[in-house]
Parts: C-alpha cells; sequence; structure tokens
C-alpha cells in the first residue's frame, strides 16, 4: 500500500443470506484507490458495484476480506466524516431550504454558525447555485436538486467523495451538463471520486480509471487506466481515443456476461 | 365557497327526512291524545302537533335550534352566558376534559411511538397491550376509573381527562410509529453518512418526517377525547358537562334537551377537529409538505 492510497480492498467478500441461498454480491474483491482519482465502478445490476460503494461507506459490512478507508477500517473512517456520499436520489428535506439541507450535515457535525454559512455560499458557488439558497427543493429542477445534494456532500472536510448512480435518474442533457461539472468540480477541489454508473460513456468521459465488474458472484474483471488527460471538454468523447476506451470497457462487460447473455 | 351548495343540499335534506320522521314518530302520542279526549283529530293538526310536543319521541329541527338558542345567545345576551343552566357552561366543562384529556392522551401517545420505534423491547411488547387496551369497552372501564381515582382522592377534572386520554392515545402511538418509521432507508443511511446521533436523526429527520402522520391522528384522537369527556359525565353523577345534560335529559325524558346537548357536542367536535386541520395545514404548508 503506497503512501497516497486512500481506500484499499483486500480480498474483499460480502454475501448475503436470502430464503433463496446465499447471494454472493463481492467475492474476492482486490482494489486500490489512489488519492486525487477519479474511479469509475461500471457493470450490470447485480454485479456489486453498489455493494462495494456502501462497503467503503460503512454502510454493509463485508462477510470475508478487509477494506481500510484512509488507512483505518471503514467505520473509523465514517465515525471520522471522512467521506462525504451522494445517493441516486437528490434526498432533500422538503421542510428545509437548499441552503438549509447543504446546512444540515453542518449542523450535525458541529460547525459554528459563521463557518456554516461562509461554507454553504462557498459549495452553491462550486455547483452553480449560487442565489438559490433561499429557494425550497421543490422549486427546482431533478438536476439543480441533484447538484444541491453534491454541494451537500461537498460541505464538509472530507477528501473522498463517494457517488451511487447521482445522475441515473436525469435525462441525457442534464447528465452531460452535470457531468461536465462534475469534473470541473473535481479539478478544483482535488478530492479522490469514486462513482457508480451503469452508463460507458459517463464512466468513460469522468474517470481515471474504469473498474469493470460483472454478476454472479459480484467480482472485478477489469480495471482501466484511462489515458486521456484530466483537463476534458465534452467533445473528446468524439476522439478516438476515448471511443478506443469506450470499447474495452464494452468487451469487459460482454466477457463479463459470459455465456449467460 | 364552491363546496357551500352541496353541503347546504345534504342539510336541506338532513332536515327534510328528519321533520319527516319527527311525525312517524310522534303521530301516536298525538293520536292518542285526541282518542282519550274522544275528538276527530285531522292529518293537519296530527302534522302540526307531532312538530310542537313538549316531550316528543323525536323533537323537531326547529325546536331544538330554539332550545340550543335559548340555552347560548339568549343567555349570552341576558349576561348569563355563564349560567349553571347554559350550554356554554356546560360544554366549557367537558371541552376542558376534553382538553386535558387530549393533551395527556398526545403525549403518552407520542412517547409510547418513540419507545416502540426505539427499543426493541418495546416494539415486540407495547402494541399488543395498546390494541388490547382499546378493545375494552370504555363505559365499562370509566366508572372504575371514577372510582379508584376518588379512592386516591383524586376528583374533578383529571378522572375525565383520564377517561379522555385513555381514548385518544391510541390514535396517536398508531399514527407516530407509523410517521417516525417514515423516513426511507435511503435517509437513515444518509443520517449515518454524517455519523449522526440518535437524537439528531430524531430531531432532525424522524420527528419533522412523521408530522402528517402525527396531525391526522390528532384529528381522530380529539374526536376520541370528546367521546371520552362525555362517557367520564355519565357515570358519575356529574352535575356539569354535556355528558350530565344528555343524562339528566333522559331521567327526566326531556328529549330536546337531549338533542341540543348532541348538536352541542356535535358542534364542539367540529370546531376542536378543524381547528386542528387548520393547524396541520399551516404548519405542512410551512414545511413543503402539503
Amino acid at each position: 500500500m503506497s503512501n497516497d492510497t486512500v481506500i484499499s480492498a483486500r480480498d474483499l467478500s460480502l454475501t448475503f443470506q436470502t430464503n433463496d441461498g446465499p447471494v454472493h454480491a463481492l467475492k474476492d474483491v482486490n482494489l486500490e484507490v489512489g488519492k486525487g482519482d477519479f474511479v469509475s465502478f461500471i457493470g450490470p445490476s447485480g454485479c456489486g458495484k453498489t455493494t462495494l460503494l456502501r462497503c467503503m461507506a460503512d454502510l454493509e459490512h463485508p462477510t470475508g476480506g478487509t477494506i481500510t478507508v484512509n488507512g483505518v477500517s471503514a467505520e473509523e473512517a465514517r465515525r471520522a466524516r471522512a467521506y462525504g456520499y451522494v445517493f441516486q436520489a437528490a434526498g432533500l428535506y422538503p421542510w428545509r431550504t437548499i441552503g438549509g439541507n447543504i446546512r444540515l450535515p453542518l449542523e450535525i457535525m458541529g460547525y459554528d454558525k459563521s463557518d456554516q454559512t461562509e461554507r454553504v455560499n462557498r459549495v452553491l458557488e462550486l455547483v452553480d447555485l449560487t442565489g438559490f439558497e433561499k429557494k425550497f427543493p421543490w422549486q427546482l429542477s431533478g438536476g439543480m436538486q441533484q447538484r444541491a445534494s453534491i454541494a451537500r456532500a461537498l460541505a464538509f472536510d472530507a477528501d473522498i467523495l463517494l457517488m451511487d448512480e447521482p445522475f441515473g435518474a436525469l435525462d441525457e442533457i442534464v447528465r452531460d451538463h452535470l457531468n461536465e461539472q462534475l469534473l470541473k468540480l473535481w479539478e478544483r477541489t482535488t478530492k479522490t471520486i469514486c462513482f457508480v454508473t451503469h452508463s460507458i460513456p459517463e464512466a468513460v468521459y469522468l474517470s481515471t480509471r474504469i473498474v469493470v465488474m460483472s454478476p454472479r458472484p459480484g467480482r472485478i474483471t477489469d480495471v482501466i487506466e484511462s489515458p486521456l488527460p484530466r483537463t476534458r471538454p465534452l467533445d473528446i468523447r468524439d476522439t478516438p481515443e476515448f471511443l478506443e476506451i469506450a470499447h474495452r470497457v464494452r468487451d469487459g462487460l460482454r466477457a463479463g456476461h459470459g455465456d449467460e447473455v | 365557497m364552491r363546496n357551500l351548495l352541496p353541503i347546504l343540499t345534504i342539510v336541506a335534506a338532513i332536515v327534510l327526512i328528519w321533520y319527516a320522521a319527527a311525525v312517524a314518530l310522534n303521530a301516536q302520542w298525538a293520536r292518542d291524545q285526541a282518542a282519550r279526549a274522544g275528538q276527530e283529530i285531522s292529518l293537519s293538526a296530527i302534522v302540526a302537533d307531532t312538530w310542537s310536543q313538549d316531550k316528543p319521541k323525536l323533537p323537531a329541527p326547529h325546536q331544538v335550534a330554539a332550545e340550543i338558542w335559548n340555552t347560548t345567545g339568549a343567555m349570552a345576551l341576558a349576561g348569563r352566558g355563564m349560567s349553571k343552566r347554559s350550554l356554554f357552561y356546560h360544554s366549557w366543562i367537558t371541552f376542558s376534559a376534553t382538553a386535558l384529556g387530549f393533551l395527556l392522551g398526545t403525549g403518552l401517545g407520542i412517547a409510547l411511538a418513540i419507545g416502540i420505534v426505539y427499543n426493541r423491547t418495546m416494539d415486540m411488547s407495547v402494541m399488543p397491550w395498546v390494541i388490547a387496551s382499546q378493545t375494552i369497552p370504555i363505559l365499562a372501564i370509566a366508572p372504575m376509573i371514577i372510582v379508584v381515582l376518588n379512592a386516591v382522592g383524586i376528583s374533578g377534572l383529571l378522572p375525565k381527562a383520564m377517561i379522555s386520554m385513555y381514548l385518544s392515545f391510541f390514535p396517536v402511538v398508531v399514527g407516530m410509529v407509523k410517521g417516525l418509521r417514515s423516513p426511507s432507508p435511503m435517509q437513515l443511511d444518509q443520517m449515518r453518512t454524517w455519523n449522526a446521533s440518535a437524537s439528531q436523526t430524531f430531531w432532525r429527520l424522524r420527528l419533522p418526517s412523521s408530522m402528517p402522520y402525527l396531525f391526522t391522528s390528532l384529528k381522530v384522537g380529539m374526536a376520541a377525547s370528546l367521546v371520552g369527556a362525555i362517557v367520564g359525565e355519565l357515570p358519575t353523577g356529574a352535575v356539569a358537562g354535556l355528558g350530565a345534560r344528555l343524562l339528566a335529559g333522559s331521567y327526566y325524558g326531556q328529549t330536546i334537551q337531549i338533542w341540543s346537548a348532541l348538536i352541542m357536542a356535535a358542534t364542539l367536535a367540529a370546531v376542536l377537529v378543524g381547528l386542528i386541520g387548520l393547524l396541520q395545514r399551516i404548519t405542512l404548508k410551512k414545511m413543503g409538505m402539503a
């Protein structure tokens, strides 16, 4: 484990006991995520990509192997508030304003009032929602709500951002726009981002590394290092390099499926 | 005001049926009276009589209305609005027991719900007892509560309020357990990722999420409280309160008095439930949940 390893999984396994027998959500997963990496997890449903992310967040408890986050156990990392987690749905509280929603984790973590205000303003600017602080969630579009939920995950001092299909419920145009903004944000904040998706273009466009997973049992089948530069305009998606990586991801996904398809 | 017409239509229909029923139920007495006096009685005379008897089986609406006016508005105009013969006075007595019982019941209900949601032992053990408590007829248990409390030196408002509480805590427990459990797994996971304490999760997520459920329960609880307070006045020989008016009315065959007390109780219930509805609208609108 090198010094700038942020997340490290060793032989990680997770088996759920169900009425239909055990389900191997994860089996012998080995992975290192370095500081400042943007790692995407891609695979079909049931491949364990969300489960892996939830293990990093200590929302799920592995039944085998070890996982460390910032050099400590996932639970200690969670207690130290080492990461911000963005769920598939924005999950904003309807009774709080956008500002109030972003302030929520800050209140829980005990930041003082003036610091809260300063941070709310900063992250609203970061996700391009300045001026919406006093608005209620229902007054915002779905894309804006998801941006607010990202702002909420960025508001406190966590170096890691775990994102579980954050743009999955949004339409293509909004998604492109948010992907572009997310990359800019990543450049500005130097956070480590783990990003679950089932969209190949999204994974290739965003990531420095793409982790391809396959189901039954959930495992990693390929890890692709992206040769694309860190600064990526949207039209990089038409370059041969981009298409080549996308092709490799698609091959990986197909291979993982084996003869089941 | 768009729904005024349908409401008035229904009211008119009820009044019509009421008048017809008064004729049907009271006609026998009118005929008997005429027979005893050895007179022939015409149909119009029967109808007129059935609507103006002193102790009818079913008093006509205008008789009840006149009785209510005489014991409320007219007395208030005469400056005796809170005299012991006034329905305002009796409503106030019943209302105070209702309100105290409602507050106690709501408090007990919320406390039990919190226990059930946060404590596994309570979750598995309390609910069956809560449900069992409501299967006991309140009329059977009310005199016992009054007698037992009287034996330990508690009398007056509190025993009646206890009966109200006994009826009103139930909908609050059921509603609040559901309400406190209404946050989605995702919202609870989110709290976990922030390492929020149990009390932070309660105050910031569970309690606000439960508000729509709470208000619905409060409406049912308020109506149940009023029933409890009235029932609490029946077996105790209470001399004041709408329940006492009902009982006294039935002793002396004063059907008009019974009906005016009933209508007064219904009005009181409508006002109280309406107030909670208003509070609900304001609160939920403010919370963006309406």
